[in-house]
């Protein structure tokens, strides 16, 4: 049917009488990595909760390699075990320990047993570079740190794809970095990603492809140079001028700060 | 004074049966309680609109009304109905339903708190809704409603006392008994309030043990903050 491992057709939402987005039609090959860029509000995150169905699309289909997600009585959990989640607040959970919130979906889930579970937890742990912080709750973390496990959580059910809604929108300017490294270190490994984010640096240096959404319609998406240098747009080039310097300045305030 | 400890020594083994019996009484009403206000507040935060209603029926009327109305209405006017239940099951069931009302409000709050985006996190490694109520949300909701929680057992074990109505030989039934016998009401009720109090004085210790033994490091400030 397609090469492609994720795809929206005509996808539509709308919540009451609110339409969120129309008939946005969205591609996801394998290995890609798909940065949405927009305005808040403009359906990003609805965006994304549909294409692992957390939230249901009023119309549309999805597909997950080749095959109709979307079907009446297809098991949605299964789907979320192949498609993984990043949040914006992270969403530990919170009373379990950094190594209990990656191995939950291992042993409850998979049903793996507990040793071949902890083992690898510990391994995806070691993947964001926080073996030495297994055994700390969440609360005992740094923002950057939760979300270094919030990635661990998804990467353990190794997911056909990964999503992320603003992974770093939340954390403090110091604490951006090891977030996106990490991030950065998943997509030079060939991990589909489709990625919400402010971060033009990120999305620049690592998209292969930007998508630029307003008003809930897909206006423009190509490659970062397109984007950058060649937009067809006159909104996406307004957008861009706007948010890198916004991301400036942040970034900036960001040094300047000891 | 010495009169009184005399009188508080010579009563206390039978008083100390009615306090055996009043504590059998709140830790099987607490117990039932439990499972019935669990299953309430799960029914009616996660449950479909049916047994919704069902659940924020039962919480209404059990909260509504007294629980000597309950109780009467169990003893005395189930009968009726052609049930006829024993004074024990009668008075473990008026207790058992009334807490059970209550304790699911207390965990209801608790469950809001912790919200829907736990539920998402859940649901997004691909747990079930029930998985996901089972081993994200309830052990933390269940933590967070301990504080407010903790004024159910010593209010439930201060309820117990309405009973002796249906002649349940509790401590109040005792002091009653002692009272009529001695002619000394006032030393009566006395040796009883003091039983009272040091009963609820225990249960509060063990009420700060279970909130100290089940505290998350860092925990509390993250649930208030989702
Ligand atoms: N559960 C919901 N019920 C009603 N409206 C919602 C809900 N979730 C999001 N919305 C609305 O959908 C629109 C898009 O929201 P969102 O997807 O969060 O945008 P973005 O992520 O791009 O900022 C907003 O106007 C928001 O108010
Ligand atoms: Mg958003």
């Amino acid at each position: 049917m397609t090469d492609s491992i994720l795809e929206a057709r005509k996808l539509t939402k709308i919540y009451g009488s609110n339409v969120i987005f129309k008939d946005i039609d969205l591609k996801v090959a394998e290995g890609e990595t798909i940065v949405i860029i927009g305005p808040s509000g403009t359906g990003k995150s609805t965006l994304l909760r549909c294409m692992n169905l957390l939230t249901k699309a009023d119309n549309g289909q999805i597909f997950l390699d080749g095959k109709e997600i979307t079907a009446p009585d297809y098991n949605e959990d299964q789907v979320r075990q192949q498609i993984g989640m990043v949040f914006q607040n992270f969403l530990l959970f919170n009373h379990l320990t950094a190594l209990d919130n990656v191995m939950i979906g291992l042993t409850k889930v998979k049903k793996l047993p507990k040793e071949q579970a902890r083992e690898k937890a510990m391994e995806e742990l070691k993947r964001v570079g926080l073996a030495d912080r297994a055994d700390h709750y969440p609360g005992q973390l740094s923002g950057g740190q939760q979300q270094r496990v919030g990635i661990a959580r998804a990467l353990a059910m190794d997911p056909r794809v990964m999503l992320f809604d603003e992974p770093t929108s939340a954390l403090d300017p110091e604490l951006i970095g090891e977030v996106l490294g990490v991030m950065e270190k998943l997509a030079r490994d060939r991990m589909t990603m489709l990625v919400v984010t402010h971060e033009m640096g990120f999305a620049r240096e690592v998209a292969d492809r930007i998508v630029f959404m307003e008003k809930g319609h897909i206006v423009e998406e190509g490659s970062p140079d397109d984007l950058f240098y060649h937009p067809k747009h006159d909104r996406t080039r307004e957008f861009l001028w706007k948010i890198t310097e916004l991301y400036g300045k942040k970034e900036k305030e960001a040094g300047g700060n000891p | 004074m010495s009169d009184f400890f005399e009188f508080f020594t010579r009563f206390l083994p039978d008083l100390l049966k009615g306090a055996s019996m009043t504590l059998l009484l709140t830790a099987e009403g607490l117990a039932a309680g439990f499972v019935l206000g669990l299953l309430a507040t799960l029914t009616r935060s996660y449950g479909n609109k049916f047994w919704r209603g069902v659940a924020i029926g039962y919480i209404e009327l059990f909260r509504g009304t007294p629980l000597l109305v309950q109780l009467f209405l169990i003893y005395y006017g189930l009968p009726g109905l052609g049930i006829t239940l024993s004074r024990e099951l009668s008075a473990f069931l008026a207790l058992g339903l009334n807490s059970g009302a209550y304790q699911a409000e207390y965990l209801r709050g608790s469950i809001l708190a912790i919200g829907d985006n736990q539920m998402m996190a859940g649901r997004s490694i691909g747990m079930s809704k029930w998985k996901t109520i089972w081993h994200v949300i309830l052990p933390q909701a269940l933590r967070l409603a301990i504080p407010a929680w903790s004024n159910e057992p010593v209010s439930l074990l201060k309820s117990t006392g309405v009973v002796f109505l249906i002649a349940i030989p509790e401590l109040m039934a005792k002091a009653k008994s002692i009272a009529a016998k001695t002619y000394d009401p006032i030393g009566s009720y006395i040796a009883v309030a003091i039983i009272y109090l040091a009963m609820v004085y225990l249960l509060d210790a063990m009420l700060k043990w279970l909130e100290r033994a089940s505290r998350i490091p860092g925990f509390e400030m993250e649930g208030r903050k989702a």
